[in-house]
């Protein structure tokens, strides 16, 4: 029965170290090559810096990489401030116009992403609008919304109703009551909704594809350079930004973390 | 203070605009030749249930079903073993991590790693197994998927199992169950919101995909995504594309809606940490 | 404005809330002035309308017609922050997010004062609380009682013309409750300012109370003293509602006399139609138990007897099968034959028709 225990014991922990190697290698040899010294892919030929070099003069990545960045920034921080308000106001609505708001507020969350990429892109052809920059930052927003929405909405489902009134109370207008006593109440959701938004957008490959052309973010850049063939460069990138994640992720706490990425299931 | 509720209505004059008004486009586009001609007609959906693209939609299905199967089946024992663990919530940290990486640098990783001149073939060849075609099939774009949805079976399953109240299991055993029953019994069937919630959320972007499998396919095949990118943007048959869209879409919502029959916190998410 | 003293006038203010397409009257027509200086208590059980009543007094809620005075002037447009009035809220609603001096501190803020002579009134209201020393305290760490007087000393601090009380001892516990409620009239009493408290418990209202509000189903049902509610209840429902009471139909044959199933009883009520038909409402404590059955004005057994402290509570079921509910300070066995005994003066009548929910009422008491 004991020797039974261990066996079952050893052959439970060699699962997880199996499962967690192959979440890893891939990542792992990724890094390694980064810093080969040839173009292999199968042998490492020498430790080097070069592709490194490389990304940074390559004009098409760094471009990428801002926009990247700049919609990330202004999307998530847009979509905070709207989807918090929003989240605020609709918490005040009938029971009724309430379900309604929510329901179409999840339209972008349950929607496959390419039928939301498509159907912006009719929209913005609709609009007359020109692909490019503009409406990749505007589609952005559009998925980011929900997600603060959804962030803020338990926190303030579990504030006391009657913190506003009692500020208001105290003599404060309604926007600068919301501003000085709901806003710190409800703070952590907040901001777990923008790190979402912001994480979501940087990763948005789908919607992005559809919604401009021309300008490219980095995941087009990845996509587009797939399909050309395997660049080293592309492994540089890849571990910087895999070290930038892992810090940033050190740096906030590990709950909302957790929430965060269990409702990234847009792929 | 009714009034508060105007908080909303920047996001709602939003939403009107970008949520609801591109999905009327979409049902517009689907059911009339727009934008030469607005009379309703059904000839897209005749044209996109041609046996073809069925075809195609019935792979995509039975792929992203295999992709959830194994899923479950290489995540069950993942987040059973890390509810079990002492430090549990630190190790389901390491298998979310991955998560974090742009999923089409962890599918361009794949591709390095299977192609004829990448790492694992050069071990073959080195071992004199010879090379292998392991790129651009079927079993890569399975391994690609499940390689880019695992956390998202491991997680719910994890959360729920942790949740689980012990005194139940006790309470299993204390009426005569062994280890293997008070699983069967208890454990398994009281995770199954956590199952449900899993499946959903590997099947509904699995079937969706069209970036994954056209890397790692090579675009040998296409999967239902595709031939929807395809309509619009190299056939220019928008009307097509849009109908195409509201299958995938009524495909998801019945998904989700069959679902929804088994496990109860499906919509928001299934008890996530 | 007819009445000097007046402060607050609530003129033929209508409530009506629509939630998905349905329709509640909340507040139905009432009327109501409350003089300065008054300790006025809005009574009622829960739905009847005195939180909404409340609410639109300080400005959370705008009625739907009619409108309220305050200091004369019609406030029904002004929105909360603009009146002199402050709410002490139900759960206490302190801000998490501050400690407990600048809860209090909130509204001088808002206000602009210099930062010397905020510290002085929140020192000054801490005192008056009985929470000195306590400036730094997160206010999540405090027990009931003392969030409690924090969310007191928030409203008081700005000196309000009227303090809006909204069950505030609601989530305290019993002994808590009763020491708060002396220190409130205390303090209402010190500082001379309107209240205008909300509750449903009618102990409290009659400890605390100038006037008594007594509201049922978005009406007033009776206003008045402590002493007269509960002395000359004007209905049946506030009868049954203001302690405890047997209520019984009779009819009254003339002046001063009521019968009661077969028993014919002297009162002290008239002008009532000959043979209308009246509620009769007696006490428990109003009713006396007599060993020789033959000597009550009605007879009947004892079926239960419960030991309450200063008394003991015991029903009693008379020969027409009514099930009496009497405190006596003797005791008397179960089984027993007894008789019951009530002077006139502790028979009230009430003529069914002042009861404009009696219908729904009994319907209630059917439930």
């Amino acid at each position: 029965m004991r020797r039974n225990h261990k066996a079952l014991h050893l052959i439970s922990r060699l699962y997880m170290v199996a499962v967690l190697v192959f979440l890893y290698a891939p990542i792992l040899v990724m890094m390694v090559l980064s810093f080969n010294e040839g173009k292999s892919r199968g042998n490492f030929t020498g430790f080097s810096l070069k592709w490194y070099g490389e990304l940074f003069q390559n004009a098409e990545i760094m471009q990428a990489l801002s926009n990247t960045l700049i919609i990330a920034v202004i999307s998530s921080l847009v979509a905070t401030v709207v989807g918090t308000f929003a989240a605020y106001g609709i918490s005040q609505m009938n029971r009724r116009s309430q379900g309604l708001v929510m329901n179409i507020s999840y339209l972008p969350v349950i929607n496959p992403d390419i039928v939301t990429g498509v159907s912006l892109m009719l929209l913005f052809i609709f609009m007359r609008m020109n692909l490019g920059f503009a409406t990749m930052l505007i589609s952005h927003i559009v998925f980011n919304i929900p997600y603060v929405i959804l962030s803020v909405m338990p926190r303030i489902k579990q504030m006391d109703r009657h913190l506003l009134e009692a500020a208001m109370d105290l003599g404060l207008p309604p926007l600068r009551a919301f501003l000085k006593v709901v806003l710190p109440d409800i703070m952590p959701g907040v901001i777990s909704g923008m790190i979402m938004a912001f994480t979501l957008s940087i990763d948005d490959f789908v919607i992005s594809f559809f919604t401009t052309s021309g300008v490219q973010n980095l995941s087009i850049y990845i996509y587009s350079s797939a399909r050309r063939g395997i660049e080293p460069t592309v492994y540089a990138i890849m571990t910087l930004m895999f070290v930038t994640v892992v810090s940033l992720l050190l740096l906030i706490n590990r709950k909302s973390l957790g929430r965060t990425v269990a409702k990234r299931t847009r792929i | 203070m009714r009034k508060l509720k105007l908080f909303a209505l920047p996001y709602i004059l939003w939403m009107v605009v970008f949520t609801v008004l591109p999905m009327f486009l979409i049902v517009y586009y689907a059911f009339t030749n727009a934008p030469g001609n607005s009379a309703p007609t059904l000839e897209h959906f005749f044209k996109a249930i041609d046996p073809m693209y069925m075809k195609i939609l019935l792979r995509s299905i039975w792929i992203a079903f295999l992709c959830t199967a194994l899923c479950l089946l290489l995540g069950y024992p993942v987040a059973f073993l890390l509810a079990r663990a002492r430090n549990g919530a630190v190790w389901s940290l390491f298998f979310i991590l991955p998560m974090w990486m742009n999923f089409l640098l962890r599918t361009y990783a794949w591709m390095s790693i299977l192609e004829n001149t990448g790492i694992l073939n050069s071990l073959f060849v080195a071992m004199g197994l010879g090379q292998m075609e392991l790129l651009y099939n079927e079993n890569a774009v399975i391994l690609g998927m499940v390689y880019n949805f695992l956390p998202f079976m491991i997680l719910p399953i994890y959360t729920n199992l942790q949740k689980q109240d012990v005194s139940l299991l006790e309470a299993a055993q204390d009426l005569g169950c062994n280890g293997w029953r008070v699983f069967t019994r208890v454990t398994l069937p009281l995770s199954m919101p956590g199952v449900v919630s899993g499946i959903t959320m590997v099947f509904m972007p699995a079937v969706t995909t069209f970036a994954i499998s056209r890397l790692l396919s090579g675009g040998k095949f296409m999967l239902f995504g595709d031939i929807i990118e395809q309509q619009y943007l190299s056939t220019g048959n928008w009307n097509v594309g849009s109908m195409l869209s509201l299958i995938m879409l009524a495909i998801i919502l019945l998904s989700m809606g069959l679902m929804g029959r088994f496990g109860s916190d499906t919509k928001d998410g299934g008890g996530m940490l | 404005m007819s009445n000097q003293d007046a402060l607050i006038e609530i003129r033929d203010v209508c409530k009506l809330f629509t939630d998905d397409g349905d329709e509640k009257q909340a507040v139905d027509h009432i009327s109501l002035t409350i003089r300065r200086h008054e300790f006025v208590t809005l009574l009622g059980p829960s739905g009847c309308g005195k939180t909404t009543t409340l609410r639109m007094i300080a400005g959370f809620e705008t009625p739907t017609s009619g409108a309220i005075y305050i200091d004369g002037k019609d406030v029904s447009a002004v929105p909360p922050y603009k009146r002199k009035v402050n709410t002490v809220f139900q759960r206490y609603a302190l801000f998490p997010h501050l400690n407990v001096a600048d809860n209090i501190a909130f509204g001088l803020t808002v206000k602009k004062l210099p930062k010397d002579v905020i510290a002085q009134k929140v020192d000054a209201m801490l005192r008056m609380v009985g929470l000195q020393g306590y400036n730094k305290r997160k206010v999540t760490s405090l027990s009931g009682g003392e969030q409690q007087r924090v969310a007191i000393a928030r409203a008081l601090v700005n000196e309000p013309e009227v303090l809006l009380l909204d069950e505030p001892l609601g989530a305290l516990d019993l002994k808590k409750r009763k020491e708060m409620q002396i220190e409130l009239k205390n303090m209402q009493q010190k500082l001379g300012i309107t209240f205008v408290y909300v509750t449903h418990d009618q102990e409290e209202a009659l400890t605390m109370s100038d006037t008594v509000v007594v509201m049922r189903g978005g009406t007033i049902q009776q206003v008045g003293t402590p002493q007269d509610i509960y002395n000359e209840p004007r209905n049946r429902f506030v009868a049954d509602f203001i302690g405890e009471s047997n209520i019984i139909d009779g009819i009254m044959p003339e002046d001063e006399r009521v019968v009661i199933g077969d028993v014919s009883l002297d009162c002290v009520d008239k002008g009532f139609a000959p043979n209308e038909p009246v509620d009769v409402v007696i006490r428990p404590e109003d009713i006396y138990i007599v060993t020789q059955s033959d000597k009550g004005q009605f007879k009947g057994t004892v079926e239960s007897v419960v030991f309450k402290g200063v008394h003991y509570e015991m029903q009693v079921r008379d020969t027409a099968g009514f099930l009496w509910l009497i405190q006596d300070t003797s005791m008397f066995a179960e089984g027993m034959e007894v008789g019951l005994i009530v002077r006139p003066e502790d028979i009230h009548i009430m003529r069914k028709s002042d009861d404009p929910n009696a219908a729904v009422y009994r319907e209630e008491e059917a439930l």
